[in-house]
């Protein structure tokens, strides 16, 4: 699933979107808010607060390699390492 | 928050310092009672938040209780500068030997309090200050360690007063200076502190301001006095895009993104960091500019927060361009502003390479935040740029000289 807002967009791997334990994680790391969780715990991405993002790699702790990417878009297109 | 004469007078007795046994009236009939219980000459004095009473008609003397009534209710119904009574103050008329000035003030550069005596009271201490300059006695003393008589004494004495009336000053001026402490004033006044024929002093006015932001701390004295907390008692009611601004700032707790204040020019401002809203301000100024506005922004709001109060200036009818700027941050990231201001042009349709004049916010997070500068081709200015000729360039633009 992706979505993006002004400055920043946000990837996360299908698989781990539909997985409610990392969904809370993410839920709960996340300081501003760009995950949250549906009726039935999958990952819903916040599209209002993507441009909130502070670049704080809390969401890129709390799941595996590379199934998180947060991509500035005002740093043609930079994944956030 | 300025406090009327009779409230001031009241901190003032209830700090140990001798007044006149003064009455408040809100009507003739009040007025008239509290003239027969005083007994003798009195003064009606109306209680308005601004000066020149004595020239507007507004301090009146009366010999009788009937005449005090009569003097009450002209008064009562008397506008002084745009300001309506809060009610008048009845004041023994006292037979004065001689009038002192003694007043505290906050010294904003050296961030201490000051210890202010003259031996020429009655008048503006800034006059006495600049045409007698060996009649005015100061010192400096501590927020943190107790104010002791000696330091009042010293301030005092630097006026040639000494004897009995200096041993006799000495208590009102150190109590006065506690007062100061303890209430967090910013101004405390009493002008005049007369002397009397038995030779004691009595203040016969007092004029006090409590910082605002320190009124929650002292709840209990304003519920004494009936100021309410709805009672701002600010110069001015807050027009729509101030409140618009308050609105703004209470969406979001992160940060600080508001204290807008309203003007008519048309360089709107996104300006903040440790006084530097009132540094930058006075320098668009200095520079010919005309703000459209003041504010504050600070401690990192979000960019939610920061894109609200941008479109909020950008919307204002007559703002061409904006200046975003603030000194060096720590606190509030470079990026997180810029997204905000980008964003702000963004949504209102506008270019941010046209409508943000300059932006010039050095710190936490600047190479990003100048990526994001960058790649909308807004003029910024890292920390080599002064504050000062950043509203320079910021106010060339605007009336379009290329800086």
């Amino acid at each position: 699933m992706r979505a993006e807002a002004t400055f920043i967009a946000v990837e996360v791997d299908d698989a781990i979107a539909a997985d409610p334990e990392t969904a809370r994680r993410l839920t709960e790391a996340c300081p501003v808010d760009i995950y949250a969780q549906d009726g039935d715990g999958r990952l819903e991405l916040v599209e209002s607060n993507l441009d909130e993002c502070v670049l704080c790699r809390l969401c890129l702790d709390a799941t595996p390699s590379g199934a998180v990417k947060v991509i500035k878009l005002y740093d043609g297109g930079a994944v956030l390492a | 928050m300025r406090f009327f004469e009779f409230e001031a007078r009241e901190i003032v007795k209830r700090a140990g310092i001798p007044v006149t046994d003064f009455g408040f009236a809100t009507s003739r009939e009040a007025a008239k009672e509290a003239a027969e219980r005083i007994g003798g000459s009195v003064v009606i004095k109306s209680q308005v938040l601004t000066g020149g009473r004595m020239k507007a008609g507004g301090v009146k003397f009366a010999d009788t209780p009937e005449e005090a009534a009569a003097h009450a209710e002209d008064i009562l119904a008397l506008e002084i500068g745009g300001h309506m009574p809060r009610g008048v103050l009845v004041d023994p008329k006292a037979e004065v030997e001689q009038e002192y000035y003694a007043g505290v003030v906050w010294d904003g550069l050296r961030k201490q309090p000051v210890m202010l005596f003259s031996d020429m009271g009655g008048i503006d201490i800034e006059q006495v200050a600049e045409e007698h300059p060996d009649h005015v006695g100061r010192g400096h003393f501590s927020t943190l360690l107790p104010v002791s008589d000696f330091q009042a004494k010293q301030v005092i004495a630097q006026t040639g007063v000494s004897g009995s009336p200096l041993n006799r000053i000495t208590p009102i001026l150190t109590r006065l200076a506690r007062l100061f402490l303890e209430h967090d004033l910013t101004l405390a006044e009493i002008n005049p502190l007369g002397r009397l024929k038995d030779g004691s002093f009595v203040a016969l006015d007092a004029h006090m301001d409590i910082e605002n932001e320190a009124r929650g701390r002292h709840a209990k004295l304003l519920a004494d006095l009936g100021v309410g907390p709805e009672e701002t008692r600010q110069a001015r009611e807050a027009t729509p895009f101030e409140l618009a601004g308050e609105e703004v700032d209470a969406t979001d707790h992160r940060g600080v993104a508001g204290n807008v204040t309203e003007f008519d020019g048309n360089l709107g401002l996104v300006i903040g960091a440790g006084g530097g809203s009132l540094t930058l301000f006075d320098a668009v100024r200095a520079h010919g500019g005309k703000p459209a506005n003041y504010c504050e922004i600070g401690g990192n709001p979000s960019v939610a927060k920061t894109c609200g109060l941008a479109k909020l200036v950008l919307g204002k009818p007559g703002v061409e361009q904006i200046a975003v700027m603030m000194s060096i941050v720590s606190n509030t990231r470079v990026d997180i502003v810029a997204r905000g201001v980008i964003k702000a042009c963004l949504e209102l349709g506008f270019d941010p390479s046209e409508k943000i004049a300059i932006f010039r916010i050095p710190g936490a997070w600047e190479e990003e935040g100048f990526k994001i500068l960058e790649k909308y081709g807004v003029d910024y200015a890292d920390r080599s740029v002064s504050l000062n000729e950043a509203a320079r360039r910021a106010v060339e633009k605007i009336q379009g000289v290329a800086a």
